[in-house]
């Protein structure tokens, strides 16, 4: 019994400008996650509130990467996690939050900040605990090398399990034709 | 006379003066096409059908069939060349599927799925485009365009007006109207034009009922673009 505890894959999760729906997705694949307990063990995740990551088997990353504290925390992963996922729309194409690249930044910020409906004594926060904003937000994969990606806003619960459940058992990830989509 | 090439070893029948593309289609073989529409002049422009014809690399819609030429089309390098084609169609422009009213109607998608695309992972431009909300009935979002001038042909061609346009060259390449004010809702621009139909993407939208059809439930959410073919056949299905 410890031997095959000792032999668990470890994995890390987090979401970067994400808004968590691919983590919902994956807590979507039911009770599957009883199974997957069996095989799995989680370092740093919003599911044990580890804060820094560790040596893991697999990185799961949702979201683009929009600010400072992003990137860090995408090179931790990468360094740490042997095989990196990109999960979801917004980790492959920077998805939602990137509708602001079409915009200036002091203009997204004056429009939620200083101009926006009902705000009162407007003022850009600027606490210094605060991340920076990159200009852009931009996919993972233009950060650090990515391994794989699933699609999907979010990847539907079975595409996550069906990848988790190939790439666990060492076969060739591979999906049926509904298990992919980009919306 | 009935002559006959090989596409991937089966054997296509064609008549004298019919492309690869058109005998491929007629046979209801697929290969994967973008700016290609059998009611129209064929443009060659988006590459996707390029196939390997007696080892050579050619348009599939623009060259004629030759009796015994061997046409491989779907080949891991070819299927890999045009994954990267997708890319790079996908990066160009705002392709934001998630939040795009066409999304699983949308033949770049399609196509992207149909080739084993799981991500455009190429830097992506986030170029700066308009939105032309001017027309009554139809929105022009310039982001989602791939220039394939399937809307150009079909204003030119079957509805004689020449609503649209290509102007610029290489990346500056981009969609224009004719008219003074360059929008839409100052031409003669019809819901029933064949021009409003042929987009196979999200550039060229009606307005009021994008998600009549919920998301999973449209053309290429249950099956593949090549057997269900393109999105220009599907307009029932979208109103």
């Amino acid at each position: 019994m410890r031997e095959q505890q000792a032999k668990k894959v470890r994995v890390a999760t987090c979401s970067l400008a994400g808004c968590f729906g691919c983590h919902m997705s994956l807590l979507d694949i039911d009770e599957r996650l009883i199974d997957l307990v069996e095989l799995v063990e989680f370092d740093r995740s919003p599911i044990t509130d580890i804060k820094e990551v560790g040596p893991s088997d697999l990185g799961l990353i949702e979201g683009g990467v929009c600010n400072a504290e992003n990137v860090e925390v995408l090179r931790a992963f990468r360094r740490q996690c042997k095989t990196l996922v990109a999960v979801g729309a917004c980790a492959i194409t920077g998805g939602v939050p990137a509708m602001r690249n079409h915009y200036p930044l002091h203009e997204c910020l004056d429009e939620a900040y200083v101009n926006g409906l009902g705000v009162q004594d407007g003022g850009i926060p600027n606490d210094p605990e605060l991340p920076l904003l990159l200009n852009q937000v931009h996919p993972i994969h233009e950060v650090v090398k990515v391994d794989y990606f699933l699609p999907g806003c979010p990847p539907a619960a079975d595409t996550i399990w069906t990848f988790l459940e190939q790439l666990l058992s060492g076969k060739p990830v591979e999906f049926a034709y509904r298990q992919i989509h980009y919306d | 006379m009935i002559e006959h090439f090989s596409l991937d070893g089966k054997r296509i029948p064609f008549q004298p003066g019919q492309t690869i593309m058109d005998a491929a289609m007629q046979a209801g073989e697929y290969i994967p096409h973008l700016c290609h529409n059998p009611e129209f002049r064929p443009r060659g422009s988006c590459r996707l059908c390029v196939v390997r014809a007696n080892g050579r690399s050619v348009a599939a819609c623009t060259s004629p069939a030759r009796e015994g030429l061997e046409v491989e089309s779907d080949t891991p390098d070819i299927q890999a060349d045009r994954r990267s084609l997708l890319q790079m169609l996908f990066v160009e422009g705002n392709h934001l599927c998630p939040a795009c009213e066409k999304s699983g109607n949308c033949q770049l998608q399609a196509v992207a799925y149909y080739c084993g695309m799981l991500a455009p992972d190429f830097t992506h431009l986030y170029p700066v485009r308009e939105l032309d909300g001017s027309h009554p009935d139809f929105v022009l979002d310039f982001n989602r365009c791939i220039l394939c001038e399937l809307c150009v042909r079909a204003s030119r061609d079957a509805d004689a007006k020449g609503v649209f346009g290509i102007s610029g060259r290489g990346i500056g390449a981009h969609l224009i109207v004719n008219a003074p004010s360059g929008k839409l809702g100052d031409t003669d621009f019809d819901p029933h034009d064949r021009a409003a139909q042929v987009c196979p993407v999200g550039a060229i939208l009606p307005k009021h009922k994008g998600y009549d059809v919920p998301i999973g439930r449209r053309i290429y959410d249950r099956k593949p673009v090549s057997l269900v073919g393109d999105v220009a056949d599907h307009q029932e299905d979208m109103s």
